[in-house]
């Protein structure tokens, strides 16, 4: 059926658009803006933006700080955590009520579903729009930043870009290296009831972001 | 004029809530967007869009091409594209699918194509259970209406109406905003959590990566293509663009155009099935091409640029028309001005010959579109194809042709002026609201049901020129 829909369909466009195959001339040029934010306001604008969404925003100079305020986030609530190095490198993977180390889309559902917190690092962050960027890999699964009800990120401070432009300026197609990019830009919303704003609808509620080094 | 709107016009200007509803709503988009693309707050607007325009109609103008490739680039990662030209093709795709795996629970996020096909009454006619699950197109699903704005599907309903659907189909009792979207996150994670199969529809395809992506707010979208073991994508053929570089420039209109928000909380970029070493993700991935009357707008070059759209939903929340008579009132689920110039070329303009006629060529629209699709235009060549089209046009033409004669012959114009005399006892002062049974027929009907004439005046045109000229001549 889909073999013959596509011969129709492609057949149609070429028929109804007077050209054969090909193109018929070059895209316009990629249009990549300069960055708009200077490294050192990195951290300043990403705070500005993410707080201006409510979410919550730390910078610290040593991983035992970054250890410290997740403790004080998550006191003894059932939490998971991703694979990212940095994590265990703070020591919060060694944490009493933080399961980590999924390697199975099954257990770590389960886990995800029963969870408070769900904490992840992020491949990039971007200072113009206070977003966390999410390349799924071994380290980085789709569910911990998203099933639980409440996500916190330890981002080393290194991984912050200007912006968007910045972002696929240096991943021409991001899909090279991953099946899923995600951006994540402040909490879960809807204004779909009388357009009230309502935080927590699917994806979690809060987010906090810790950014880890000078 | 060709008559027959429909009656949920009348109904609709009848119900001054919902007319506020829609109007509160519709405005605080205005609003957000006009904030959201200030010069200060984005300096390259104007820019940008010129920049998408051209994209999108090199894409447009080529659009085999890169279906070709993006095909090629979701069967290179192990996932498959699938080419439908109707609705029927891509429920017994899927239907045939969820069969051979066993699957009999399916989560969708928001798609407007699968609006289109009418999906989920043709998913569960065979017994699957098919759950919207973006907040608002859940309470539509529960009330079994169509989404009545393509970025705000519940806009016309307040909280009172989403508590009385609730209690009715959930025995829940609650009128605060919060606590509803407490009580649809209950009830829908249990079914993420059960669901084999995520159906999700697109705002672009990427196509030198072979990827889809969406933006959402709720994170519902990111749900249904992360948690299931399936996930399928129907996504219109038209909302390819080149290259991934290319979302630096359609994310930032997107989400200032419609929401006013520089990204949305989510924007997921989606290519195949997970990969080896991922720890979650689908492990089956399908894209279904929607053809769906599409490659019909391809026929008039002046006219395929409606192909542009990026349902940001702009247009429509500030055009003056869908603003008074809401979204239920256009006869397709995309309504405002892109539903006027896209309906009626998937349809043919005879099926609704009023719809191009529904707008005041005010201009807003275009000048709202983030990728400045002529709107006005395209209405005004469809109108041109009403009249020429056997059933639209015959007395409107006739109608402008004694007319013209009328207006280029001073001799018959006074025979006329002298003629007024007669209609005085119909026509004469005020407003006409009706008229008799004997004139209230053919366009004259279609004219009156939806307008008041001004009444004659009580000199002609050419006794108050006279007078002026103080008899001079
Ligand atoms: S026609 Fe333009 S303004 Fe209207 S929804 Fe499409 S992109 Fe937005």
């Amino acid at each position: 059926m889909s073999a013959q829909a596509r011969d129709t369909i492609l057949g149609r466009i070429r028929t109804n658009l007077k050209k054969g195959p090909g193109l018929t001339g070059p895209p316009p040029a990629v249009r990549i803006a300069p960055p708009r934010v200077a490294p050192e306001a990195y951290v300043a604008s990403f705070k500005e933006r993410l707080e201006a969404l409510a979410g919550r925003v730390h910078h610290v100079a040593q991983p035992e700080e970054a250890l410290a305020i997740v403790q004080g986030i998550i006191g003894d609530k059932s939490t998971v955590a991703s694979n990212a190095p940095i994590l265990a490198r703070c020591g919060i993977t060694r944490l009493g009520n933080v399961q980590s180390g999924f390697t199975d889309a099954a257990s770590l559902k389960e886990a995800s579903a029963q969870a408070e917190y769900g904490i992840t690092s992020a491949d990039f962050a971007l200072a113009e729009t206070g977003t966390l960027v999410m390349l799924s890999s071994h380290e980085e699964a789709r569910m911990a930043s998203l099933v639980p009800v409440r996500h916190i990120a330890v981002v080393e401070t290194a991984r912050l870009l200007s912006g968007l432009d910045e972002l696929l300026g240096r991943l021409e197609r991001p899909n090279d290296q991953t099946a899923s990019m995600v951006l994540i830009t402040g909490p879960s919303r809807s204004a779909d009831i009388e357009q009230i704003l309502v935080r927590g609808v699917h994806g979690p509620g809060e987010v906090t972001v810790i950014f880890v080094g000078p | 004029m060709p008559a027959s709107p429909p009656p949920k016009i009348q109904e609709t200007l009848g119900k001054p809530q919902l007319q506020l509803a829609v109007y509160t709503n519709t405005g605080r988009l205005v609003e957000a967007r006009r904030n959201a693309v200030r010069a200060e707050a984005f300096p390259d607007y104007q820019e940008l869009r010129d920049h998408a325009n051209a994209v999108k109609r090199h894409t447009i103008e080529n659009l085999d091409y890169y279906l070709e490739q993006f095909e090629q680039n979701v069967t290179r990662r192990g996932g498959h594209v699938v080419f439908a030209e109707t609705g029927e093709q891509v429920s017994h795709f899927i239907l045939d699918l969820a069969k051979k795996r066993g699957s009999r629970l399916i989560v969708k996020s928001k798609s407007m194509a699968s609006e289109e096909i009418h999906l989920n009454h043709h998913l569960e006619e065979h017994g699957l259970e098919s759950v919207e699950t973006d907040l608002g197109e859940y309470i539509l699903q529960l009330n079994h209406e169509t989404p009545y704005h393509i970025v705000a599907p519940a806009m016309h309903m307040t909280r009172y109406d989403v508590a009385e659907i609730f209690e009715r189909e959930l025995q829940e009792k609650e009128t605060d905003p919060e606590q509803q979207a407490r009580i649809a996150r209950r009830v829908l994670r249990e079914k993420f959590l059960r669901a084999d199969i995520g159906i999700s529809g697109g705002n672009f395809l990427v196509a030198d990566s072979g990827a889809v992506l969406i933006v959402e707010n709720e994170g519902n979208a990111r749900l249904s293509t992360s948690v299931p073991r399936i996930h399928i994508a129907i996504v219109g053929i038209e909302k390819l663009i080149p290259r991934a570089q290319d979302l630096a420039v359609f994310l930032k209109l997107l989400g200032r155009s419609a929401t006013g928000q520089a990204l949305t909380s989510y924007t997921s970029l989606l290519n195949g099935p997970r990969r080896p070493g991922e720890v979650d993700g689908p492990e089956e991935f399908y894209v279904i091409l929607l053809d769906n009357g599409r490659t019909r707008v391809l026929e008039s070059e002046e006219k395929r640029q409606a192909l542009y759209c990026i349902r940001c939903g702009a247009c429509l929340n500030i055009c003056p028309v869908f603003r008074k008579i809401g979204g239920h009132s256009y006869p397709w689920v995309y309504s405002g001005p892109i539903g006027a110039i896209l309906t009626p070329q998937i349809h043919g303009v005879e099926r609704d010959p009023w719809l191009p006629y529904a707008s005041s060529l005010c201009g807003a629209c275009h000048e709202v579109c983030p990728v400045k699709i002529d709107i006005p235009k395209v209405l005004l060549d469809l109108r041109q194809d009403v009249a020429q089209s056997p059933s639209g046009g015959g007395s409107q033409a006739l109608g402008y042709r004694l007319f013209a004669r009328l207006m280029s012959s001073p001799m018959l114009y006074r025979l006329v002026d002298r003629l007024r005399i007669l209609a005085r006892p119909v026509m004469g002062g005020g407003w006409v609201k009706s008229l008799p049974a004997f004139l209230n027929r053919g366009p004259l009907q279609g004219w009156l049901a939806y307008r008041d004439l001004p009444g004659l005046a009580p000199k002609s045109f050419r006794q108050q020129w006279r007078a002026r000229q103080g008899g001079s001549r």
